[in-house]
């Protein structure tokens, strides 16, 4: 079985080292690498649109689709969902929540406006695997950077395209997420079949370790430019007022959320996934993030405690898998949805306000709403799409999160109101403990 | 938050005449707005002056009034009616203005009517522009530089400082009439001075250049709650200079990041606020420089528009229809989704699609007008179509657009395809693809072009595939490039064109090797839920979801874009073809492909296809979906010309048998049909060169009236009286179409012209209506005004018109509805043509006799007789109804707007009276014509008409007219005893007639043309006139129907009244269940 033993090293499992210790391109090497390079040659980095079939996406169930290899020339496997955003590609696959995950995109043109250095949403692509209907031959964009194709190779993701991807959205839909994976065109169905069975379930898996970054930093300008063309309201330094500060636990955070507190005059420190409750008080936080991530949350038992000993200590806002482990700290249960959300154009409604946001979504588990305490835990926002649970409150302490990304990045701005609503819980709270002080 | 109940009577305003820049769109905005209001048992008052529209259908509304949308009728309805509130969003500009007149003229306060979807404050702030920009720059946002002037002056000062090009843009006209790009001072006089003329106000706004910039729009959605919702976006193809209506455009952006998509959305929602839309839809318009980014707010309309339709169409979000329901009070998350079912209104649709709309323009018909694209709308119509990549969706809406020929640039010098590239032209898109397929760069023909480079490759992706092709033979293809040039949207005709074979032979071929389309839903979210409604279009991929039904069905073949001759009336028909089998419970199959009408609503008929109307198109859904039968007769010449091609590649036509279809289409043939039903024809011949005509010439004797052997809405049609033009003619003709033959009539002078609507079942047939046309013989049918029932024809001729129909109906085997032609000279009768379907008066005379008759017709084509369906008397009616057509001529200066055969009316109105005066006048008056109750009339006749102007002249001076005429006219009329002023000609020195109809002291022109040689103030007279908005008559029988129409006028006897209570009879009829078996 050629090729076997890298898949579930590679493309399954990002490793710290593979993830955060460089920024240096990833070339990987083998079979499929200099058909790349010689895209690569090609006047505007087009890729060849006249190549016949020459890989294919083999699902658990045995269906296969045909199609063209661009980005790394790879096999890559992982479950198989998709994304219904008709942009903000590469903040897609930037996302570290899409780790161990091949994303089909619906929208069927990929890659028009290349890659852009202000939309990086993390230093790496962390899904296995991306699959269009039809991946630009070049790219049109006053900020684009490099091309998609190319961004994908560098950084060794596997990308498939020319199948019939609407074909593969409704199976995906009425089966719910299976397990893929991508081979080679040569590759029997039966031994790709066999591997993308091999794949283990994303239920279960704590994979939020293998994305966050082993060690604390502090957000600023430094790490990721804040190109203040994109900032909604400029609340940089405001005022002189003393900055509240932010310890985001890092699950797989995406960079658009640490902006929004910056935006949001906060000053933001990222410490990882293991962090304990007392390293936590010990930065003397404002508030706590939890962040976004992949997978599962129920494995992570450790956040989970760790944010039960920070409750009531500090005011929380947790977002997707933040919101999901404040859901279980609560103590509800989570569940594996049939295909899960993924895309820009959810509506949520607040049910206080009973206004509706159009929001961005990336999760394959929910809190289940039966679970939740309801002396405890207030259900604040619904998924008008399902009724399942986007957001929460705790009725006794400081604290509240949201299934959905208010930080959108991509996706509408609606829910931004959520990091002001956050900043003035933190304020509340301060000045509540300097009264009953 | 649930409905208001305090709504129980809205008054709707449709948008008039199908105008350019205000087509078919906003009949279907307003029946779905309609629809949706009654559905909340809110009582709706309709008021439309354009009787070709389904909103007008009687069973629509609950009132229907057909009358002038002038602030004095609407008066009267809301007077009588007393409505609570008026929607003024889904009419168009039509509608917007008058709202907002009503408001300030204090009818809406007077009645206790509330404005409803947009507030007068918004419609001020939106279509001020000079609020506008005020109110985005508090807001943040950017706006292009621009100044707002009354004066040459000032604008010149303005240019000083930013230099050329500049735009200008004349305030308040419709679609952007009389605005223009500048390049220098002496082009900028002259538009700022057309500009200032032509705008109510007398204002024009000058504005920095943003040339090559890239165009966006967004179609947005708020409530009441402050939820906010963009449907969809828009990328147009052509960069910012070209009117966005005559902008290929595609959905959704293809070019954009999120960040900049979300800065535009944020955008667009701060500006929803800040004008505040309270609930409705609007849209709004933004330029992107390609270079920085820089985002500029262009202008947002707080209403439906043409591209929300298209948005509706392109996303299956019925943008109307939530509208409508958020101005009575609903909230976008308690309406639902009506093609997933589950989910809510509030959401933004995920397209998995490309949308491309092209529009569709008529410069054919307007010798001497300027067709380089500008920021003056100047298309008729347009197509959508939908595929997997813009290449795909952009090919299949360039088939879409039925070209005649398709253009095909060859052997062109480098200069000139250059010129063609960097001029926004209606084919400059046929030369990218030649000059992308001649090897040209992608950055060479963005420089020439300003198209965006993404777009380019597209196109040279297909333009390195089609040299590829040409190369080959059609069997040399192999399977792989084959299926990629239909992955590509290569159309069989294109193919077999560049392998230099038969369209038959590639489907052939590709039906050999199993290369056929399968087709795919639109369902609002890409997928993410199952979907209800069968929206479908074709692409060339893996699974097919068209899950067809096994049950008796009929596909409806549509008519494709408006254009002109070929309108809304046809879709009109079409939608009730499909009304009529969902009664029979019969499936219905629409295939159509232009996103402003009703019959695309996913709503109509059972099972939509998108789909372009060519027979490759057609046969691969028939072959899908198997239905009983095929009905060509209801979309015009579009569906009717293919039914020879269709019935022998086995489909079954319904109706009147595809060889009578092709006898009355072939000349030669159906004059041999009349000779042996012994009909009289005019005398006629077909010619192929300049010698058989002059021989023909010889024999029939000038005038001739001539035409290609092609004929749509008489386009190309000539009456000739002289060899010369005769030989100008034919070579221009032959040149076009070569080989293909011109026809030669007698041109039948002095004649006037009758048209005939017909039903019948094969055996029988009875009379729905028959119109006499006011303007003579020799003016276009569509371009004549013309009143039901006939007022000047004997009882005699009448019944041998009756006969001679029902003669040629049955022999014909008519099945179904047709329409005839005749003419009326020297008291004997002449069958100028019969087309073996519905016509384009179908609509009018249903609206008149308050009988649908394309519901009767289907009915007879599903096999019922005329006698199971009640009907055994020709129909009556007991008012008069008087239709005018109402043109485009002041979108296109410089083009004479005499009426000839050629067809150039845009659409059409209806006035109804109880006398022919009053029907006349209204019916004048709703096409924009006021005329006068008083004051001067200037005459200006050529010497055969000077002694019946002396009769109307007389009529005028008796009732108190001033009369006016040019030196000859007054010298005639003078001499025969009328007190008449003498106008100079413009030849005569100043002040001559224009001076004085500029002076605003003329209330009406009767003016026929004079003639080769005065040529000069003919036209000049009849431009003024259109500038300045004066009616003008360009011939005796108008004028002698103005005069009846003035003394209704003068008589004040002028009333309203709606369908329901003209036709309580027929009504009656319909309910005692006889129309409906």
């Amino acid at each position: 079985m050629p090729g076997a033993d890298k898949i579930p090293k590679r493309s399954l499992f990002l490793t710290l080292a593979d993830i955060f210790d460089s920024f240096a391109p990833v070339i990987w090497t083998g079979g499929g690498c200099t058909r790349c390079q010689k895209f690569l040659t090609l006047p505007r980095n087009r890729v060849m649109f006249r190549l016949s079939s020459n890989a294919k996406l083999v699902l658990e169930d045995g269906t296969v689709f045909r199609g063209r290899r661009f980005g790394a020339a790879t096999d890559a496997g992982g479950e198989v969902v998709f994304n219904t955003a008709m942009s903000g590609y590469q903040e897609i696959i930037t996302d570290p929540s899409y780790a161990g995950q091949i994303i089909v995109m619906t929208y069927p043109q990929i890659g028009n406006y290349g890659i852009a250095l202000d939309d990086f949403e993390s230093r790496q692509p962390f899904l296995s695997a991306l699959v269009v209907k039809e991946i630009s031959r070049i790219t049109s964009n006053w900020r684009s950077a490099k091309p998609l194709n190319d961004y994908l190779f560098e950084r060794g993701i596997p990308g498939l395209e020319g199948i019939d991807t609407r074909m593969l959205v409704r199976k995906l839909r009425t089966l719910g997420a299976l397990r893929g994976i991508i081979g080679d065109a040569g590759v029997s169905d039966e031994v790709l079949v066999s591997r993308a069975r091999a794949i283990p379930s994303m239920a279960g898996r704590n994979l939020a370790i293998g994305v966050t970054k082993g060690q604390n930093y502090r957000w600023d300008a430094d790490i990721a430019p804040i190109n203040r063309r994109w900032q909604q309201q400029d609340l940089f330094g405001s005022s002189g007022q003393r900055r509240q500060h932010v310890v985001v636990i890092d699950y797989g955070v995406k960079w658009n959320i640490l902006r929004c507190l910056v935006n949001a005059g906060c000053s933001v420190t990222i410490v990882p996934a293991t962090v304990s409750s007392e390293e936590i008080i010990q930065l003397s936080p404002s508030g706590v993030l939890l962040s976004n991530g992949p997978g599962d949350p129920e494995p992570l038992i450790g956040s989970v405690k760790t944010i039960q000993e920070l409750l009531g200590r500090v005011p929380i806002f947790g977002i997707c898998l933040g919101h999901q482990l404040l859901g279980l700290a609560a103590g509800g249960k989570t569940y594996k949805m049939k295909f899960g959300h993924r895309g820009s154009n959810h509506p949520v409604l607040d049910v206080a306000t009973q206004e509706v946001e159009i929001t961005s979504h990336n999760h394959g588990f929910s809190v289940d709403a039966e679970s939740l305490p309801q002396n405890k835990v207030e259900i604040t926002h619904i998924n008008l799409n399902d009724q399942t649970v986007e957001g929460l409150r705790m009725r006794d302490v400081p604290a509240f999160s949201v299934q959905y990304h208010p930080e959108a990045a991509p996706g509408p701005h609606d829910a931004h109101y959520l990091f002001e609503r956050f900043t003035a819980m933190m304020k509340d709270f301060h000045d509540k403990g300097i009264s009953d002080a | 938050m649930p409905k208001r109940c305090d709504l129980k009577r809205i008054l709707v305003i449709g948008s008039g005449p199908i105008v350019i820049g205000q087509a078919c769109e906003f009949d279907y905005s307003g029946t779905q707005a309609v629809k949706a209001l009654r559905s909340e048992g809110i009582e709706v008052v309709l008021v439309n002056s354009n009787p070709a529209t389904i909103m007008t259908d009687p069973e629509i509304a609950d009132r229907t009034y057909i009358e002038p949308l002038t602030v004095d009728f609407l008066e009267r309805i809301i007077a009588r009616d007393r409505p609570n509130a008026v929607l003024p969003t889904v009419g168009g500009q039509t509608a917007l203005n008058l709202a907002l007149a009503l408001h300030h003229e204090g009818v809406l306060e007077k009645y206790g009517v509330e404005m409803i979807g947009a507030s007068a404050e918004a419609i001020a702030i939106a279509e001020d522009r000079e609020q506008f920009k005020k109110a985005m720059l508090e807001i943040g946002l950017d706006v292009p530089r621009s100044v707002l002037v009354a004066s040459l002056g000032e604008a010149q000062a303005f240019a000083k400082r930013n230099g050329f090009p500049v735009i200008v843009r004349p305030s308040f006209t419709l679609g952007g009439s009389g605005g223009g790009i500048a390049y220098n001072s002496e082009e900028f006089d002259t538009i700022v001075h057309r500009g200032l003329g032509l705008s109510p106000v007398g204002q024009v706004l000058i504005e920095e250049s943003l040339i090559g910039w890239k165009e966006y729009e967004l179609e947005v959605m708020r409530d009441r709650k402050d939820n906010f919702v963009v449907v969809c976006s828009i990328e147009n193809f052509d960069s910012i200079g070209v009117h966005t209506g005559d902008s290929l455009t595609v959905a959704p952006a293809q070019t954009l990041t999120d960040k900049e998509f979300q800065r535009m959305r944020d955008a667009a929602a701060a500006i929803m606020r800040r004008v505040k839309v309270e609930t409705g839809g609007s849209n709004v318009q933004f330029a992107v420089s390609p270079k920085d980014g820089r985002l500029v707010i262009i202008e947002m309309n707080p209403r439906v528009s043409r591209s929300s339709a298209l948005a509706s169409k392109a996303t299956g979000f019925p943008i109307a229809k939530i509208a409508a329901k958020l101005a009575i009070g609903y909230t976008l998350d308690e309406i639902r989704n009506d093609i997933t079912k589950k989910t809510p209104a509030a959401f933004e649709p995920a397209l998995d699609y490309v949308v491309t709309k092209i529009p569709k323009f008529a410069f054919e018909k307007f010798p001497g007008a300027d067709a380089t694209l500008g920021i003056q709308m100047k298309s008729v119509g347009e197509v959508m179509a939908i595929g997997r990549t813009f290449k795909e969706s952009l090919f299949k809406a360039l088939r879409s657009l039925e070209a005649v020929k398709p253009f095909r640039p060859v052997d062109m010098s480098k200069a000139k395809l250059s010129a063609a590239l960097a001029t926004p032209s209606e084919n400059r898109i046929h030369y990218i693809v030649h000059a992308l397929e001649l090897g040209w760069s992608i950055e060479e023909v963005g420089r020439l072009t300003h198209i965006d480079p993404w777009f380019l490759d597209q196109i040279e992706q297909f333009a390195a595939l089609q040299r590829d092709i040409r190369t080959k033979e059609l069997r040399q293809i192999g399977d792989l490039d084959l299926r990629m040039a239909k992955e590509f949207g290569f159309s069989d005709r294109r193919i077999a064109y560049l392998t230099n074979c038969e369209e038959v032979d590639v489907r052939r071929l590709r039906w050999e090797r199993g290369i056929r389309p399968v087709f795919k839903l639109v369902d609002t979210c890409a997928g993410e839920f199952e979907s209800y409604t069968p929206y479908l279009y074709s692409t060339y991929e893996q699974e097919d979801e068209s899950q067809v039904d096994d049950v008796k069905k009929v596909m409806i073949l549509g008519s494709g874009p408006n254009r002109i001759g070929q309108g809304i009336e046809f879709d009109y028909c079409c939608c009730h073809a499909a009304f009529t089998l969902r009664e029979e419970g019969v499936q219905s199959i629409m295939v159509n492909c232009n996103p402003e009408t009703v019959s695309t609503d996913y709503d109509t008929s059972d099972r939509l296809y998108f789909e372009p109307l060519t027979m490759e198109d057609i046969l691969e859904i028939y072959e899908r979906e198997k239905p009983d039968g095929v009905i060509v007769q209801f979309g015009g010449q579009t569906p009717l010309k293919l039914t020879i091609p269709l019935a022998r590649a086995g489909v079954p036509i319904l109706g009147t048998p595809p060889e009578s279809v092709d006898l009355a289409e072939d000349r030669e043939r159906f004059g041999e049909f009349l000779n042996r039903l012994k009909i009289r024809q005019p005398a006629h011949a077909t010619v192929r060169s300049l010698e058989e005509a002059d021989a023909v010439a010889r024999t029939l004797g000038f005038p001739l009236l001539l035409r290609p052997s092609y004929v749509l809405g008489g386009r190309g049609m000539a009456i000739v009286y002289g060899k010369e033009r005769l030989h100008k003619y034919l070579t221009a003709a032959f040149d076009a179409a070569p080989g293909q033959a011109v026809l030669v009539d007698e041109f039948l002078e002095d004649a006037f012209e009758v048209d005939v609507d017909a039903l019948c079942d094969g055996n029988t047939c009875i009379l729905a209506g028959i119109m006499q046309h006011i303007e003579e013989a020799g003016i276009h049918s569509g371009d004549s005004s013309s009143v039901l029932p006939t007022y000047m024809i004997s009882a005699g001729h009448l019944e041998e018109i009756r006969t001679l129909t029902r003669r040629m109906a049955i022999e014909l085997g008519v099945v179904g509805m047709m329409n005839v032609q005749f003419a009326i000279a020297g008291g004997e009768i002449y069958v100028l043509e019969v087309n073996p379907r519905a016509s384009r008066t179908v609509p009018y005379v249903a609206k008149a006799t308050g009988v649908p008759l394309v519901k009767i017709a289907t009915r007879l084509m599903l096999g019922k007789t005329l006698k199971d369906l009640g009907l055994t008397n020709d129909l009556q009616v007991s008012r008069y109804y008087v239709k005018t057509p109402v043109f485009p001529f002041v979108k296109f200066p410089g083009v004479d707007p005499k009426l000839s055969p050629e067809m150039r009316s845009t659409g059409e109105v209806m006035g109804i009276g109880e006398d022919f005066g009053t029907a006349f006048y209204k019916a004048q008056l709703a096409a924009g014509l006021r005329l006068p109750s008083s004051g001067s009339i200037l005459f200006s006749v050529n010497d055969l008409d000077k002694r019946n102007a002396l009769t109307v002249a007389r009529k005028f001076a008796a009732m108190g007219f001033t009369i006016l005429a040019t030196s000859g006219t007054a010298s005639f009329l003078g001499d025969m005893g009328v007190e008449v002023v003498t106008v100079a000609k413009v030849s005569e020195g100043r002040p001559n007639f224009v001076d004085v109809i500029k002076s605003g002291q003329v209330g009406l022109i009767i003016n026929t043309p004079l003639g080769e040689s005065s040529f000069k103030d003919g036209w000049a007279i009849r431009t003024a006139a259109i500038q300045h908005n004066v009616p003008c008559i360009t011939t005796l029988s108008g004028a002698a129907a103005a005069v009846e129409a003035v003394k209704a006028l003068r008589s004040g006897n002028i009333h309203v009244k709606s369908l329901q209570e003209l036709h309580i009879d027929t009504t009656k009829v319909e309910a005692a269940g006889l129309l409906k078996e």
